[in-house]
């Protein structure tokens, strides 16, 4: 059945090169001494380490737990111990570090226990968290988590699943291989997406220069029969960049994406062939994502696709491909998208589909960069019908609120526009620079935002602690007050038994005293003694009178 | 009817206030760096313009002809204006903060813009009715307005552009602003068709 | 002349009686300006602007009792963004008030670290952690680099760190064309 099939604006039509990396089958590599497995290998967070030098891991043994839902497991690709948990040079443009696992195999290839998983009768949350723990992503080279993938639009109903063997790079045959010399797996793959996402139908959309791929895989669709079902391979014209997600939807559905909508919204979901196989090793045969297939091509005696292990250096790669004495240079990708690596010891990871060597012959240096003329050529090119000139004019003068306002972050970087450019301007440098900065400003905004929310919270902590600091001590201004006067009224209580003592004391003594008669009188006159007690009475009058209570006094 | 759609067009494009006219200079150079501003400022001028060439037509006609005071029509116009101006930024901050947002600073430099002098001045040289001097203060701002916004998008532009260090900001400001004038000059050609 | 003095006096009172009564009657509390300068502004609140936090210096910027060049972490880019803002011209950063440093994060000197709390009472975002006679250690993930924990520490165990870029926080550099010499590299 012949399918009505669509066009995307834009595209080149650039040397492809595929044809040298295709004469042999896909080749095994030799362990190498050591495997530094990066942990980030995903979009998202990254994976928190699960072992320790010294310890000793088996092949598929997870050695990073996925770090929140936005993140994919990593495994050990294969048995031996761990040498080192370190940061080390990352297959990045930046040279930077990040950390690994490095690992030293010991030949033995000792799996760990793996069965198949039976995904049919398990919930969905319940597959995407093992498609997460097998550490399955993107391997088109987004490396975006598949997990996340495996679920519908809340609004719409799946339709049409799209697997994606377009592969529209120069240089770049993985894919192509993979379908020639794998195509069940794929299949069985596609017939797993297709189960878990409902899908009406699946179209697996592969360029027309790979005829090999395409007769291939029909050839095991017939052989499959009602596992295939629904199961389409759709020859596609050959136009570079038909391999990118939203250009091959429009070719194959028709329909156009808009800015800001996903491709769920119109029930449309896209899928890398090489993602199919992987989960598909992963859901019946409970094998993680742990090797993938890398085109070794360029400036290179021997072109060929090898099944490599994540985390072999990529000069351990590049070996048996015989690399030529004037290559300077080793690129991830291809020569459209590539990225340039800080060197040749970097580690081959999810993301890498292609290892590309240069020199100057193959990749000349760029010519000067001359003035935009606004000749309209990169927007007659730009398949995401984009203004790449207005784009590169605001990236240019760091205008980046403009540059987002003519949808900076729709360009998928493909470099149509610099390839067909006149001036021969890097635009996509431009466009990069740009999205980096305007990520470190959301960044820098963010970081702001919260110091500012913390201070704030900091200032009215502060405030209530003054407060209840405040109303903790009136209180016990207020208990101490009330306790002294307490204290008050309890000595007055207190002050009467200590008066009546010493009133009693005193008593006592007069008493003793007035029992006492002086002896120094016996001797006297009469008369005398008449008048000493004359006078012991007037002294006792007086001392009568002092002991009466005062308003009883005369 | 047409002569009030000659005085409209005139006013806009023909002889427009900053290009031709060369008022209005001093906003048309320092709010047109940004595009968003320019159109604030536009609105706020148009809005103020309008009004202040019926107020001040009232004012001369009314008060100032009957006592044949006519030499103190400079000094009454701008005492007049300024106080437009400032009741308006007043009144526009309370009743619509949005619109206060967007006019914002630009509300009290309109005091200062010579066009919104020079504008109810011409009206009365012309010897135009009030509805006359409505149009023409309204037509004149638009003219303003055009200009000032199509002055900013290129500035905007500017920005990013390769200008050698010595021509950089007024100067090639003012060259630009130079041959939009000649451009603008064209449209005296619209006569022909009167 | 006096009824031009009068035209003139009847127009002055006029105007300044309806202007008089638009001030009081349309009066507005408030103001925008000092939330958007806020926004601009690091957050840091490290004080170097010479105002006890960033939102005090917004505050005296919108009453123009401040420099828009007062602000060492917002840099040239922050002064860019404020004379944006303000419809002012740009200029470099006042000397006075401090110096561009790369983005850095306090760190803390574990082993010399006697737990003194200082430090956590003068930080301003709460991003130190500990308890008297306990060992403190600050969250640099919250750090904003204001550096107000330095002078009160008592053992000076405190230092600035700058951020390193992690290959998250990598930025793809500016395009710039080398220039090559014609006729190979050998000259």
């Amino acid at each position: 059945m012949l399918r009505a099939l669509f066009k995307f604006n834009g595209g080149v039509k650039p040397q492809t090169h595929k044809l040298d990396s295709v004469r042999e089958s896909i080749g095994q590599i030799p362990l190498p001494a050591e495997l530094v497995i990066p942990l980030h290998q995903s979009i998202g967070g990254t994976p928190r380490p699960l072992v320790k030098a010294g310890e000793k891991v088996f092949k598929g043994q997870m050695i990073g737990a996925a770090d929140g839902n936005v993140s994919a497991a990593v495994h050990a690709s294969t048995s031996g111990t761990v040498k080192a948990v370190e940061m080390r040079t990352m297959a990045h443009s930046s040279g930077l570090g990040t950390l690994c696992v490095v690992i030293e195999p010991d030949g033995e290839e000792a799996w760990i226990e793996t069965r198949p998983v039976a995904w049919r009768s398990l919930p969905a949350g319940e597959v995407r968290d093992i498609l997460r723990d097998a550490g399955i992503v993107g391997l088109g080279g987004a490396v975006f988590p598949s997990h996340l993938k495996v679920q519908g639009s809340r609004s719409t109903k799946f339709k049409t699943l799209i697997i994606n063997g377009a592969e529209c790079e120069p240089f770049i045959t993985c894919d192509d291989m993979q379908m020639r010399e794998r195509p069940a797996g794929v299949l069985r793959g596609a017939a797993i997406l297709r189960d878990l996402l409902q899908a009406e139908e699946v179209l697996i959309g592969i360029e027309d220069n790979k005829p090999e791929a395409i007769a291939s895989m029909r050839a095991a669709v017939a052989n499959l029969g009602d596992t295939a079902r629904d199961i389409q391979i759709v020859p596609i014209p050959t136009r570079y960049p038909a391999g990118g997600a939203k250009q091959l939807i429009r070719v194959l559905t028709g329909i156009e994406v808009p800015h800001g909508r996903r491709s769920t919204d119109y029930g449309v979901q896209c899928f890398n062939s090489g993602t199919a196989y992987a989960i598909h090793e992963a859901l019946e045969f409970g094998r993680p994502l742990i090797s993938r297939i890398v085109t070794v091509a360029g400036n290179v005696e021997a072109p060929r696709n090898y099944e490599i292990l994540f985390g072999t250096p990529m000069r351990h790669a590049i070996a048996p491909t015989r690399a030529k004495p004037d290559s300077d240079r080793v690129i991830m990708g291809g020569p459209m998208m590539g990225f340039a690596m800080p060197n040749p010891d970097v580690p081959v990871i999810k993301a890498t589909n292609c290892i590309l060597v240069g020199s100057p012959a193959l990749f000349p240096p760029p010519e000067p960069e001359m003035p935009c003329i606004r000749c309209g050529e990169c927007a007659k090119a730009c398949p995401a019908d984009l203004q790449p000139f207005e784009l590169y004019w605001f990236s240019r003068a760091k205008q980046f609120g403009k540059a987002q306002e003519y949808a900076l972050f729709d360009c998928i970087e493909c470099g149509c526009c610099a390839y067909v450019c006149p001036s021969h301007i890097p635009l996509v440098d431009y466009y990069r620079f740009a999205k980096s900065e305007i990520w470190d400003r959301e960044r820098e905004k963010a970081a702001a935002d919260a110091a500012r929310e913390r201070y704030e919270f900091r200032l009215a902590r502060e405030e209530r602690e003054k407060q209840e600091k405040a109303a903790k001590l009136a209180a016990k201004a207020a208990e101490t007050r009330a306790k002294l006067a307490a204290e008050a009224a309890a000595t007055a209580a207190e002050d009467d038994p200590k008066k009546a003592l010493i009133a009693a004391a005193l008593a006592r003594a007069q008493a003793q005293k007035a029992e006492i008669q002086p002896d120094n009188i016996e001797q006297l006159t009469p008369a005398q003694q008449a008048e000493v007690a004359e006078i012991e009475a007037r002294r006792a009058q007086i001392r009568e009178i002092a002991h009466t209570p005062p308003e009883n006094k005369p | 009817m047409t002569s009030y759609l000659f005085i409209l067009l005139g006013a806009v494009l023909v002889n427009n206030v900053v290009l031709v006219r060369i008022l209005g200079l001093c906003p048309f150079m320092g709010v047109s760096k940004k595009l968003e501003t320019a159109i604030g400022m536009g609105a706020a001028t148009t809005f103020v313009l309008t009004l202040g060439c019926g107020t001040s037509y009232v004012l001369d006609v009314w008060l100032l002809q009957p006592f044949d005071l006519a030499y103190l029509r400079t000094l009454s116009f701008i005492v007049t204006i300024a106080a437009i101006v400032q009741f308006t930024e007043l009144v526009v901050q309370k009743t619509s903060p949005g619109l206060h947002q967007m006019l914002g600073i630009y509300l009290p430099l309109i005091t200062t813009n010579c066009a919104v002098l020079g504008i109810p001045l011409l009206n009365i040289n012309l010897k135009h009715n009030f509805i006359e001097s409505l149009l023409f203060g309204f037509g004149s701002s638009v003219g303003f307005t055009l200009a000032l916004v199509l002055f900013a998008g290129l500035r905007e532009r500017l920005d990013g552009a390769d200008i050698p260090t010595y021509f950089k900001g007024t100067a090639i400001a003012f060259v630009t602003s130079g041959l939009m004038s000649l451009a603008f000059m064209g449209f005296a050609g619209l006569d022909k068709f009167k | 002349m006096i009824s031009a003095i009068l035209v003139m006096a009847l127009g002055a009172i006029v105007l300044g009686a309806a202007l008089g009564y638009a001030s009081i009657r349309f009066k507005v509390e408030g103001d925008p300006l000092v939330e958007k300068i806020d926004a601009v502004l690091p957050q840091t609140q490290c004080g170097q602007c010479g105002f006890p936090g960033c939102k005090p210096y917004a505050t005296a910027i919108a009453k123009g009792e401040a420099d828009i060049n007062q602000c060492p972490p917002g840099g040239e880019e922050g002064i860019r963004k404020l004379a944006e803002l303000l419809g002012r011209e740009v200029k470099p950063l006042s000397e006075e008030h401090g110096v561009e440093k790369p983005k850095s994060a306090a760190v803390i000197d574990e082993n010399l670290c006697i737990g003194c709390t200082l430090c956590i009472q003068a930080c301003p975002v709460d991003a130190i952690v500990g308890a008297a006679k306990q060992m403190h250690t600050v969250v640099e993930r919250l750090c904003t680099g204001c550096e107000l924990c330095l002078p009160p520490c008592p053992v000076n165990c405190i230092a600035m760190v700058p951020i390193a870029e992690s290959v998250d926080t990598w930025k793809w550099r500016y395009p710039v064309f080398r220039m090559m010499p014609k006729e190979g590299k050998a000259a």
